[in-house]
């Protein structure tokens, strides 16, 4: 099999709060294959955001720190290399793209000097050169009449037209990985399918990866090649996108699936639901943490035993390449069959 | 002769429970010195729809189309600029002080955002209390045993009373919010964009509360939102509306098994799908929705169609006309497809 991209290994990323000492990343590991789109999704909390800061290392100081594990990018260790090696891995190999454009684009610059600025910072060329690469791939992300677009300020575009640049941003410097955490939440349905197509194209003319981090499982099929389900800051399955959408393996995963509204559902027909809410991170579990939502008749008693607050249980790889965890109050294939 | 107005009874002969009349909201536009309005934004324009009781209307279109100053106009948060909002067949726009408070209690509102609308220096009870206290419910006792009964009917806990809406997650904290839009026996709740910020596993048991509430009190709802597969799931009728104006508006399986308008289909065909690997033909949009302030004349929609139409018939504005019983849509060159047809 050849090397991976990006190889992210027992990830584990801690905040300092008043209340203690918090795991938003337990034991997180994933792989990025070249050219390949990875989605990681779970619900608010789950620690998908933080696993991407932690890849280009820009946890929240001093709070936020990297405790364990390692980020292989090409078999290089990302967690080991100096800050100043790091600048310039963030936004030359790897870009980024964030949910709200407007926070992630300075108010006070010319779009297009914003845009030089990530080719000054990275490639040895002029002002006037940087400009003009600026302009090309404001074009190049579908941006009408750029270089009129160039001179004008962030507020002077649309949410889509913002996203547009923050994606130019990212891909500037022809990154080989691309995180986009919820790049399409904060835009409308129409604007969402113009971004995501963007992003097709894109990666097809250019080959890089993606790491496409969202809440919106109907994204996640239709960009996704892999996916990774999070689930209070561990990973409750991976698989291929396939894996995922047509055999889940994990009753949170099967319960996210069952609970969106479907077009062809019956009308005002009662929705399916995960009973319960997500835990608290302070007051997490060492066992099978969706356990206490989890619709297993042993689901109860196991909450009660010893093993849950003590032994943790791995992922089991279940068919190839699709891992689940490794607990029967937890697995779909463990739910007795009902009568 | 367009026909604006859209047929006053149902389907059963009811009187509907509200009715909207070509109802207008301009907001001025201020500017210069001395802070003149020197333009109108048209916020809602021209809004004509009505609910029957018991009924949920969907309301579908994207930020900046108008559709939760549609909400606070039925709701008189707005004072609407032209047009009537009739509530059991009285008008009620222009009711101010005593005489609109019975109104008050009969309409009630929940938010997007539960954690900004309640109050956080106040308990859950007081904030339930409250409504109580205003619409003349005097005894303690009395309020603290329907709040009780409140809190049991959204599946919260008794104790939850004594506590603080920080104290909830996102979910439970709508549940309090429903809670108060229910506590006076509302007959109609406008719903703004009510399970948008929640989690997927979370949203669908909000919904099925909003479904059981209103099987219980037969409450009709204005149900607000952008997620089409959420709104199409609780709604017996959907109105989707672009740039203030109503464009198609039906019966929620019509509109879905069979849309006319060219942005409805859109919109459809841009709704990502939880299956992998499904191929469908997407309609990609040009460009943005245009700003509210001086629209483009004539058709709002026709330079973002994917239907070609001559520049001329561009600054036409299209008809809204009923096609099939209680199937409402802007028909024009760029907005249905063999426009003609329906014109007959």
């Amino acid at each position: 099999m050849p090397q991976p991209l990006l190889e992210v290994r027992d990830l584990v990323t801690a905040f300092d709060t008043d209340a203690g000492q918090v795991t938003a990343v337990d034991g997180v590991s994933f792989t990025v294959e070249k050219g390949k789109t990875l989605g990681l999704v779970g619900e608010s909390g789950c620690g998908k955001s933080v696993t991407a800061l932690s890849i280009i290392r820009l946890l929240p100081q001093p709070m936020g720190n990297i405790l364990g594990g390692k980020v292989l990018l090409e078999g290089k260790d990302l967690t080991q290399i100096s800050e100043e090696e790091m600048h310039k891995v963030r936004g030359g190999r790897i870009g980024m793209i964030f949910q709200e454009p407007l926070t992630a684009l300075n108010p006070v610059h010319r779009i297009g000097k914003q845009l030089s600025e990530v080719f000054l910072l990275h490639k040895d060329i002029s002002r006037k050169e940087a400009w003009d690469r600026s302009i090309d791939i404001l074009r190049k992300v579908g941006i009408p009449s750029a270089e009129v677009r160039a001179a004008e300020y962030p507020h002077q575009l649309s949410g889509g037209m913002r996203q547009r640049v923050v994606i130019a941003m990212a891909l500037a410097c022809k990154p080989s990985l691309v995180i986009a955490d919820e790049p399409t939440t904060a835009l409308d349905v129409t604007i969402q399918a113009q971004i995501l197509e963007l992003m097709k194209e894109l990666q097809a003319e250019m080959g890089m990866s993606i790491i496409m981090i969202t809440h919106d499982l109907g994204v996640i099929a239709e960009t996704c090649d892999d996916v990774v389900v999070m689930y209070a800051g561990r990973v409750a399955e991976k698989g291929t996108v396939e894996d995922i959408f047509k055999r889940p393996a994990h009753l949170y995963t099967k319960g996210l699936l069952d609970s969106i509204p479907r077009m062809e559902n019956e009308r005002k027909s009662r929705l399916k639901t995960i009973e319960g809410y997500v835990p608290g991170l302070l007051e997490l579990p060492v066992g099978a943490r969706f356990a206490p939502r989890s619709p297993h008749p042993e689901a109860g008693e196991y909450i009660q035993s010893e093993a849950f607050k003590s032994e943790r249980p791995g992922l089991v790889e279940i068919e190839p390449g699709h891992w689940v965890e490794d607990h029967p109050v937890v697995r779909v294939d463990k739910m007795p069959v009902q009568s | 002769m367009i026909a604006k107005n859209d047929s006053p009874t149902g389907s059963n002969g009811e009187k509907p429970l509200l009715e909207l009349r070509n109802l207008r909201k301009y907001f001025p536009v201020k500017g210069g010195v001395f802070l003149r309005a020197k333009a109108q934004l048209k916020a809602v324009d021209d809004v004509s729809l009505h609910i029957q009781p018991g009924e949920t209307l969907g309301l579908v279109g994207e930020s900046g189309c108008g559709k939760s100053t549609l909400g606070k106009c039925v709701c008189r948060l707005h004072d609407a600029t032209e047009g009537q909002v009739l509530f059991r067949g009285q008008d009620i726009t222009r009711l101010r002080g005593k005489s609109l408070k019975p109104f008050r209690r009969d309409i009630q509102m929940i938010f997007q955002d539960p954690a900004e609308s309640l109050n956080s220096r106040h308990s859950v009870g007081n904030i339930l209390e409250e409504p109580l206290l205003i619409h003349g419910v005097k005894s303690p006792a009395e309020r603290r045993q329907r709040v009780a009964k409140l809190l049991d009917t959204v599946g919260l806990s008794k104790d939850s009373a004594d506590r603080f809406p920080f104290e909830f997650s996102g979910g439970q904290r709508q549940r309090i919010g429903i809670a108060r839009a229910i506590s006076l026996n509302p007959e109609l709740v406008v719903c703004d964009e009510p399970v948008s910020a929640l989690d997927v596993s979370v949203q669908s048991q909000i919904l099925n509360l909003m479904m059981d509430l209103q099987k219980e009190f037969r409450l009709s709802y204005l149900f607000i939102a952008h997620d089409l597969a959420v709104v199409k799931h609780i709604s017996d009728r959907i109105a989707i509306m672009y740039l203030g104006k109503i464009v198609e508006l039906g019966p929620a399986e019509e509109i879905f098994r069979n849309p006319l308008h060219a942005y409805t289909k859109a919109l459809i065909s841009a709704i990502p799908l939880p299956e992998p690997h499904t191929k469908r033909e997407r309609i990609i949009l040009k460009g943005d929705v245009p700003s509210p302030i001086d629209p483009p004349p004539g058709c709002a929609f026709a330079r973002r169609s994917w239907i070609h139409c001559s520049e001329e018939e561009m600054n036409q504005p299209g008809e809204f006309r009923e096609v099939q019983p209680g199937h409402w849509v802007e028909i024009h060159p760029a907005t249905v497809e063999n426009y003609q047809q329906y014109l007959a």
